[in-house]
């Protein structure tokens, strides 16, 4: 009887005990918040390494991209402790900065000795930096990104599409250089029959809600010479955003929306244009590279079918892509920030971020990059390195979220729904951001 | 005797309870009760009127917290009063609530009339007019987007079959001309069983002898639907068009999930409007006076309405 006492009390103690570990565990468990997407169940596989090494578990929030402006930066705004680490968008790092969501990292950096020298240039300017081009540090870029476009490697290598394009074109079918090129391919493919199956030219952002037709119109638009401001002069906008240069821009943005996209793809942002691709439904695709992985390994379309060309030349040979990407910073509501500075010293580790190109993440490490081995390394790889290599990104200001609604909003009117001109559409804008800022008192 | 029974019924009947719980009078146990109510109420409904009341006169956003809120008297007022964007956005708000409001009645009224028969049947026909209003508007809303769709959706098939245009062609949510319409079939294919149970209701509640005595006058079926039929059912038909009315004007899900306001603004009605200043856009001061704006519009058009149902019904 008495062994029996014994036994149960020795139970007891060891469930006890091994509750209380538990929870000691389960207290230090820190919470990433990112959106939900491919990379994202990358990063889950690539921290379990870090579980093992530290003992510290991972928690992650992934919310929908639709959503997670909105969720997390929300979050942010009521001082939410959800998430200890985040990856946030580029565009959110001056209002993180200036309304001290973020801890920034500088001391951390150099405590650690993580150079800012060790990554791609571009990431660290829109990744980490705020202000602008000045070393104040407030992520460790995480997840490198740009727009850049998919083709159908398959039906551009068709002897009989060669010939016919040729004789209609004058030169041969491949991945355009310029975007008068793209025009010309998507305007051959545009309502043609392949395998028996109407095909359209090629999938093009269109969304109005979040930040779609920005990202997508953008991207032609620094082609075309489009500044967001007066380099000599901060926040003139006038004869910059609406120069000229870019009012043919935003004309060519709406002609290809007009000529060559599949019908009903007036509000298409990431998600509809991988699944445009993936059905056959275009023959070429704009999206940001973190689509490229999982296209590459679709059964349909992907391996030999599928090609990778970096965003067009604009007429005077200008080109530009628009950066995506994000970098992870340590929350500053965060009761966990120690555990959470772990985290991103083991991140920026050399091994780690190796891995995390292997899984499928898109390293902004200069050694993961610069590897002689990195180009063969995926078929994309060569096209991400071109592109990360010409980025422009969109305001980063604290006021980026109006900012950012008054062109979807003016971009929508004039591409999609045909109200006005290309040259009323970006006066319009000039008006709408010079309030913004004149709002902020920055004019 | 009488005093006897009197006696009897005052010692059956309980003390009242406030004698028990020495020094609560009736009227405070009453305050008591209803205290948590009244609490919750002013926590989740009047706090933040007044709360958005006070932000509209300022310039306040909710995503920079650390900034130094400032007064900025009409100022917003002013700005919403005189932004056009906000007027299309009224405009498109006010075309959407009349087209819709006009087709739940018309077809809603007929069809309880047609109900009101008691065919053969009539019970089932009513359940399944009952169904689409028993739906989650953000099913609906879903279904209605793929239903829509060029390619593959039955809606564009469905009309390329009756008019020969080709499917590819019928693209309801991306053409600016056709998008409106196809939220407000949408909603009109929701609601309409809504309106036509309130107007059942109406007719239900006519008396069959009022319909008696206009036989025996030999009043003809038409000059009885004028005369009683329409008269009597008035009151439930206006309070559908004010229930309707308000739900419309604060329309939200189905423009979101169907067009989310596209193409370009064209759907843009004027909850969209708010949520993109409020949310997306963070302008908190501004938004609050535009909400505050639509209150007071909802509201005073409501009220005006009210007044003129009760001299409809005192007639």
């Amino acid at each position: 009887m008495k062994s029996t006492w014994k036994l149960a009390l020795g139970l007891a103690s060891a469930i006890t005990a091994s509750t209380a570990v538990s929870n000691a565990a389960h207290a230090e468990d820190l919470t990433l918040c990112w959106a939900a997407w491919d990379p994202a169940n990358a990063l889950v596989e690539l921290s379990k390494d870090f579980t093992k090494e530290t003992g510290i578990g991972m928690k992650f929030e992934f919310v929908p991209w639709t959503n997670y402006a909105d969720r997390f930066l929300n979050e942010l705004n009521s001082h939410g402790k959800l998430c200890d680490l985040i990856i946030g968008d580029s565009q959110w790092i001056g209002g993180a900065a200036e309304n001290g969501h973020y801890v920034k990292l500088n001391d951390f950096f150099d405590k650690e000795k993580i150079s800012m020298d060790d990554f791609v240039p571009a990431t660290v300017v829109g990744y980490s930096e705020w202000p602008k081009n000045t070393p104040n540090y407030w992520a460790l870029p995480a997840m490198g990104d740009v727009v850049g476009w998919t083709y159908r490697k398959d039906w551009f290598s068709r002897p009989e599409l060669q010939k016919e394009f040729k004789e209609k074109y004058g030169w041969d079918l491949a991945p355009p250089t310029t975007f008068d090129q793209l025009k010309q391919i998507a305007e051959f493919f545009q309502k043609r029959q392949i395998d028996g199956k109407t095909v359209y030219g090629a999938s093009i952002y269109t969304e109005r809600g979040s930040e779609g037709i920005t990202m997508g119109a953008m991207d032609v638009l620094y082609s075309y010479g489009f500044q967001y401001e007066n380099p000599k002069k901060p926040y003139e906008m006038d004869g910059f955003v609406n120069s000229e240069k870019s009012v043919k821009g935003l004309e060519f943005y709406k002609a290809l929306y007009d000529c060559c996209t599949p019908p009903g793809a007036s509000n298409s942002y990431m998600g509809e244009g991988v699944d445009a691709f993936k059905s056959g439904q275009v023959a070429m695709h704009m999206n940001f590279a973190f689509t490229w992985p999982g296209l590459q390994k679709d059964e349909n379309v992907g391996g030999d079918k599928i090609g990778y060309f970096v965003n067009p030349k604009g007429p005077d040979g200008d080109q530009f892509a628009q950066l995506g990407g994000q970098g992870i910073s340590v929350v500053s509501y965060s009761d966990k920030q120690e555990s959470a500075l772990k985290y991103i010293k083991w991140f920026a580790n050399k091994d780690v971020q190796a891995k995390w190109w292997s899984l499928g993440g898109y390293s902004c490490l200069n050694s993961v990059v610069k590897d002689p081995k990195f180009p063969s390394s995926q078929p994309y790889a060569q096209a991400f390195l071109d592109s990360m290599a010409i980025v422009k990104d969109f305001w980063a200001e604290p006021s980026y979220a109006p900012l950012l609604q008054a062109s979807q909003k003016r971009f929508h009117d004039y591409v999609v729904a045909g109200q006005g001109s290309a040259k009323d559409a970006l006066d319009g804008l000039v008006k709408d951001w010079t309030q913004i800022f004149q709002d902020d008192g920055k004019m | 005797m009488l005093n006897r029974t009197a006696d009897n019924v005052a010692r059956a009947t309980p003390e009242p309870l406030a004698k028990r719980i020495r020094g609560i009078s009736d009227k405070g146990l009453a305050w008591l009760f209803i205290s948590p109510t009244i609490l919750l109420l002013l926590a989740i409904n009047i706090f933040p009127l007044f709360w958005a009341i006070y932000l509209s006169f300022t310039n306040y956003r909710a995503n920079r917290p650390n900034e130094v809120v400032k007064n900025l008297g009409l100022a917003n007022y002013r700005r919403i009063l005189g932004d056009q964007d906000i007027w299309i956005a009224m405009q498109t708000t006010a075309h959407f609530v009349f087209w819709t409001i006009l087709l739940q009645t018309v077809i809603g009224f007929t069809l309880a009339w047609l109900i009101d028969r008691k065919f053969r049947g009539h019970a089932f026909w009513t359940t399944i007019i009952l169904v689409p209003m028993m739906l989650s508007p953000a099913v609906v809303g879903n279904f209605w987007r793929f239903l829509y769709e060029p390619q593959i959706g039955l809606f564009a098939y469905a009309v390329s079959f009756l008019t020969g245009i080709p499917p590819t062609n019928v693209q309801m949510l991306s053409n600016v001309e056709l998008a409106p319409w196809a939220i407000i079939i949408v909603d009109t294919w929701m609601w309409t069983p809504y309106v036509m149970l309130i107007c059942l209701a109406g007719l239900r509640s006519i008396p069959e002898y009022i319909y008696e005595a206009a036989e025996v006058d030999r009043a003809s079926n038409w000059r009885q639907f004028w005369s009683i039929t329409l008269p009597m059912a008035l009151p439930f038909i206006m309070l559908a068009v004010l229930f309707r009315g308000i739900e419309n004007f604060k329309m939200f899900d189905m423009v979101n999930l169907l067009t989310g306001g596209g193409p370009g603004s064209t759907t843009e009605v004027a909850s969209i409007t708010l949520k993109r200043q409020a949310f997306e856009s963070w302008r908190t001061g501004y938004s609050s006076a535009f909400a505050i704006i639509l209150f007071v519009a909802v509201f005073g058009l409501a009220n005006i309405y009210v007044k003129a149902l009760n001299k409809v019904k005192q007639r």
